[in-house]
């Protein structure tokens, strides 16, 4: 987040969750929060406040914004089945490397996550709200808390966690806290059924607890006035790569990438690929950015997801082929390394994709062949989702690189020789 | 219905259950077992029950009834 500010754009004011057209270092305040959202919005709800959320949930169709874009009154039903007192994890770990919005928002819009925080909280019935994040994001946090004078109806604790990858991941996270360990665990019982303290326990990303703040606050149809009739409302993005102003952006759900990608400066480069929704996400052609609409439906088009909201753009100067063996590279360390396949497989698979991109490696239909199987002995394999998403990642690399490979194949390289991986050091 | 289900954080891929139950079980690239995702047919219940009874890791289990569901991870 440290990037270059446009200084025409701050002034445009156009954000529901981030007042300024990027998110920026200085935090809302919590008077400024109040004229913008209203009082605090749990004092909304209705009588039945679990059943009332739950409805308002499904009226927006509301969906986690952590990557795996979960109903979030789904999730409300599972942990209010059970007659024990219910614990609130807001998660803005953000182990997604490219990802940057939801340190973003918790230090831009503390107020918006905490009313979002409350208002969860007190619809299930929870004894506590945890909110767990790197422990740089924490400062704002406690400045945040300490405004609001512990004037909250459930109590609000802060934790700090690691930076790794895997750490995000819900039953990672809830070891983390539990155990200090913050790798996932496989075994039930599932968070919702045994979580934080031994109770069942609600796990929201950051981003989606704001996202009902903004939904408690405005109602659904204020809600609606955003997005499109099948997604409404608004999210962040996280622009990385070739892009003249790299940072967090807040788009309408269903609007173009070109337009936010014009927000940012537009690309630095001509661009040879996007990697849409972040390391768990796929590679598109750069084609694709003329049409590609930020939603489920638009991006279901191409194959892709939205993920944690990454865009990251990829030069044509830059060799993908390099570029996609670095993401598997990284991908297999990150692993949190306890389930076979995922640790023997992944590695295998970020190998083979070395020596392919160092090319030339002879038969390319043998070792393509034979990462295929690699990845289907992988996929579904592991205790948590972490090498499915890697591996679907990767395939996409395989499919839309296949140029590529075929020319590296034959020791040439379509970008040129020695252009080094750009995800190395464009992230953030 | 009768399935088996494997915890792939406690299994070390010893391998034991690949030798008890090749029926079911089929060694991957690395060794770790691939699991049959189809229920276990009532033929093969007591040597699926002995395959799990040798695991050292307890990492094999059989599960029967309904299946449970649940939200995978946060979002």
């Amino acid at each position: 987040m440290t990037v270059a500010c446009p200084p025409a754009a701050v002034a445009r004011d156009r954000g529901r969750l981030l007042a300024t057209e990027r998110a920026l270092a200085a935090a809302m305040r919590l008077p400024e929060h109040r004229r913008r959202h209203g009082g605090p919005p749990w004092h909304e709800l209705p009588a039945a406040p679990a059943a009332g959320l739950i409805q308002l949930a499904d009226a927006v169709d509301l969906r986690g914004r952590g990557g795996a874009g979960f109903p979030v009154a789904r999730k409300l039903e599972a942990v209010t089945r059970s007659r024990a007192t219910p614990m609130l994890l807001v998660n803005g770990v953000e182990g997604e490397p490219l990802s940057a919005k939801d340190r973003a928002l918790l230090t831009a819009a503390p107020h918006l996550v905490l009313d979002g925080a409350m208002v969860l909280a007190v619809a299930i019935g929870a004894a506590a709200v945890v909110v767990a994040t790197q422990a740089r994001t924490l400062p704002g946090l406690e400045r945040a808390l300490a405004e609001r004078g512990g004037q909250d109806p459930v109590p609000i604790r802060l934790a700090a966690t690691p930076q790794a990858f895997v750490a995000g991941e819900e039953t990672a996270l809830v070891h983390w806290l539990m155990a200090r360990d913050p790798r996932p665990t496989a075994r039930p019982p599932r968070p919702f059924e045994r979580g934080l303290d031994n109770r069942p326990t609600l796990v929201q990303n950051a981003e989606t607890v704001a996202q009902v703040a903004l939904l408690a606050a405005h109602g659904a149809a204020g809600y609606r006035s955003a997005g499109t009739p099948g997604e409404p409302g608004s999210t962040l993005v996280t622009l990385s790569g070739a892009v003249r102003w790299p940072g967090v952006y807040e788009i309408e759900v269903g609007s173009p990438v070109a337009q936010v990608l014009a927000r940012a400066g537009g690309p630095t480069q001509p661009i040879r690929a996007v990697l849409a929704g972040g390391y768990f996400g796929a590679y598109l052609p750069a084609a694709a950015l003329d049409r590609l609409l930020w939603s489920r439906a638009g991006l279901g088009q191409w194959g892709a997801n939205s993920g944690a909201g990454v865009i990251h753009l990829l030069a044509s100067s830059r060799c993908p082929a390099r570029d996609a063996a670095h993401l598997a590279t990284i991908l297999a360390r990150e692993s949190a390394g306890q389930c076979g396949p995922c640790v023997h497989g992944l590695a295998a698979i970020a190998a083979g994709l070395r020596r392919l991109a160092a090319g030339p490696p002879g038969a390319l239909d043998r070792e393509l062949a034979q990462l295929h199987l690699w990845m289907d002995e992988v996929r579904g394999r592991g205790g948590c989702r972490f090498p499915d998403g890697s591996v679907a990642t990767i395939a996409s690399a395989l499919r839309v690189f296949a140029d590529d490979w075929e020319a590296h194949a034959v020791g040439g390289c379509v970008a040129g020789a020695g252009a080094a991986a750009s995800l190395a050091g464009g992230g953030r | 219905m009768i399935r088996l289900r494997l915890d792939p954080i406690a299994c070390d891929g010893r391998g034991l259950c690949l030798e008890l139950l090749p029926e079911r079980i089929r060694p991957d690239s690395w060794g770790y077992p691939i699991i049959h995702p189809e229920p276990v047919p009532a033929a093969l219940v007591a040597a699926a029950r002995r395959a799990v009874a040798a695991c050292p890791q307890l990492a094999l289990r059989l599960e029967g009834g309904a299946p449970a569901v649940a939200p995978a991870r946060s979002g």
